[in-house]
């Protein structure tokens, strides 16, 4: 048996990421309170600085390290790149309501670095073991950074419920892992991929199998109804700058390990899991857009949008062609923009002692501040998918995607629901333009964090007016 | 002679033990963190018979893992509930309701 040293060149953003975690954990401990300031300016210099080598090792060739379990190709480049920027614009809404509820932490940010070391290997996995051990290391920092908040009885609760869901979704992927396994011999993802080529044709009932297991895992991690139970409690129920770093960036490392998994490794059996994803996408459709009329706190409203959303991601996924993909790509992509954007506000209203966590607590924003109530305005046009916002083109795209193979019946149905969708988030428009304020406390001023979230908000409208570049950077990674 | 069945049957066994202990029990938290641990013994249970009879030792490879994985998971439950058990004063899984809608 030979040992044979891997190429650590594909794997440098991560050991860069690993290693700088590890320092700040370490340098954290040295820093007295009021120089929290040192760990925040590590936390982004270590994305900035895993940024800077992702694209400066970046080449248009897929490259393959440590047996073939690591992959770094132009899906994981862009994904990658993108969950650096996204958490690092998560941190830097996270600092003042932080500072404001005392939990300015150095854990916070040494465990969000794990959680994007997590995300990476999730990206580039090319094996189940390195795909599980990814999914973990990210699930584990998100359950702690839920709890993070110690004395909060409603954050352990959530985090509790998102522990105990998340655990059975882990338990149901390696089921259906193990038996594929037991079918294909191999933990790779190539080789299960070539032996499905190979084997005959035709229903086969233990691949079936282990793929519904498969199915649920990801649904589960996902929050694509019926397995979406946690979603609007841990939404609700973590601090705010927790689930802006939930809503957000995990949702890139989802569809890429759909991406792997499903299209790269069970790609044979697409039939078969096309129709798994239908049920989903539909479910995901219609309760998320229909249950979120009812509610009254902002965070479990756009929570419930979040599983909308999630539909209209399957959708582009379980059209199979290259347009699907890259359509559903684009359509995370711009989900993960917007909802950093809907969360900022959040931050932004939310002071010392007090939460903006109901719809009521946007009344009159228009009078409070012309400038946010139109940046927010922007933001809930795009989730609506209102033109020329960006959301616009992302749902498009997915329904170009759904009618090129067609799916006719599953687009027209998205369209019905994401028209009960606008209700709410042109409610949340009417509230903020036409009600008197209740609450006419001035807008902190934090100059970092007002200046990001109005280019997050320009940005809505810029990628809306020239969709082009993202999507062409989304068509161009995906070699599928 | 046990053949690969057995153990795949027994795997089956304690995973649906496992889906029922988290579905039925409604009294307990503890509970619930062991019927998790039971899950992925039974997955460990199939990846290592599965192991043995294609003779490929990859599966019981990932076993270590999955071990590793579930020992760092079973201390940030445990976190977790002490956390709540000092919030709440109880760790009844019915009195987890606070959040509903």
């Amino acid at each position: 048996m030979t040992f044979e040293i891997p190429d650590f060149m594909p794997v440098i953003p991560e050991l860069f990421v690993l290693g700088m975690a590890c320092a700040i954990l370490v340098i954290d401990l040295f820093v007295p309170q009021a120089r929290r300031d040192i760990t925040y300016g590590l936390s982004q210099f270590t994305l900035i600085g895993a940024a800077v080598l992702t694209i400066a090792l970046a080449s248009p060739e897929t490259r393959f390290t440590f047996n073939d379990t690591f992959i770094a190709d132009g899906l994981s480049d862009l994904l990658k790149v993108a969950v650096y920027l996204i958490t690092a614009v998560v941190f830097l809404y996270s600092r003042p309501y932080l500072q404001d509820r005392d939990i300015y932490k150095g854990e916070y940010y040494v465990l969000g670095l794990f959680g994007v070391l997590g995300m990476m290997i999730m990206i580039s996995s090319y094996s189940f073991l390195t795909l599980y051990l990814g999914l973990e290391l990210l699930s584990l920092s998100l359950y702690a950074m839920v709890a993070f908040n110690r004395d909060s009885a409603r954050a352990s609760e959530a985090a509790m419920k998102y522990f105990i869901l998340g655990a059975i979704a882990s338990g149901m992927l390696l089921y259906g892992m193990s038996i594929l396994y037991g079918i294909t011999g191999s933990l790779d993802i190539k080789e299960v991929s070539d032996y499905l080529i190979t084997s005959s044709a035709g229903l086969n009932v233990p691949l079936v199998f282990a793929l519904s297991f498969v199915i649920v895992g990801l649904a589960f991690k996902l929050g694509a109804v019926p397995f979406h139970m946690w979603v609007p409690d841990v939404y609700h129920g973590a601090p705010t700058s927790v689930t802006l770093f939930i809503g957000t960036a995990p949702k890139l490392a989802g569809l890429a390990i759909i991406m792997r998994l499903l299209v790269d490794g069970l790609g044979p059996l697409h039939h078969d899991w096309q129709g798994m994803l239908t049920i989903l996408a539909v479910l995901s459709l219609a309760v998320g857009n229909v249950v979120a009329i009812a509610q009254t706190n902002i965070k479990r409203m756009l929570a419930y949008s979040t599983i909308s959303h999630v539909g209209f991601i399957l959708m582009g996924i379980l059209a199979g062609t290259h347009e699907g993909y890259a359509a559903a790509l684009f359509y995370t992509l711009v989900y993960a923009i917007v909802a950093a954007g809907g969360f900022g506000m959040i931050i932004l209203l939310s002071r010392r002692g007090f939460e903006a966590e109901n719809l009521d607590d946007f009344r009159g924003l228009n009078e409070r501040s012309p400038w946010f109530a139109f940046i927010m305005l922007l933001i809930m046009f795009s989730m609506a998918g209102v033109p020329p916002t960006v959301g616009f083109y992302a749902k498009l795209a997915v329904l170009q995607a759904v009618v090129q193979v067609d799916m006719i019946w599953l687009a027209i149905f998205a369209v019905i629901f994401s028209i009960v969708g606008a209700f709410y988030y042109l409610r949340a428009v009417k509230i903020m333009y036409f009600d008197k304020p209740e609450d006419e406390s001035p807008l902190p001023k934090a100059l970092d964090m007002n200046v990001v979230l109005s280019i997050n908000g320009l940005l809505v409208i810029v990628l809306g007016i020239f969709p082009g570049l993202l999507m062409s950077l989304a068509t161009g990674a995906i070699s599928w | 002679m046990i053949s690969l069945s057995h153990y795949l049957v027994l795997g089956a066994i304690l995973f649906s033990l496992s889906i029922a202990g988290i579905f039925l029990n409604r009294k307990n938290v503890i509970i619930l963190l062991m019927s998790i641990e039971l899950m992925l013994l039974a997955v460990n249970m199939n990846f290592v018979a599965f192991s043995h009879f294609s003779g490929d030792l990859a599966g019981q490879v990932f076993v270590f893992f999955i071990l590793t994985v579930a020992a760092a998971e079973a201390a940030i439950g445990l976190a977790i509930l002490t956390l709540l058990f000092r919030n709440r004063q109880t760790i009844n899984v019915q009195d987890l309701d606070e959040m509903k809608g």
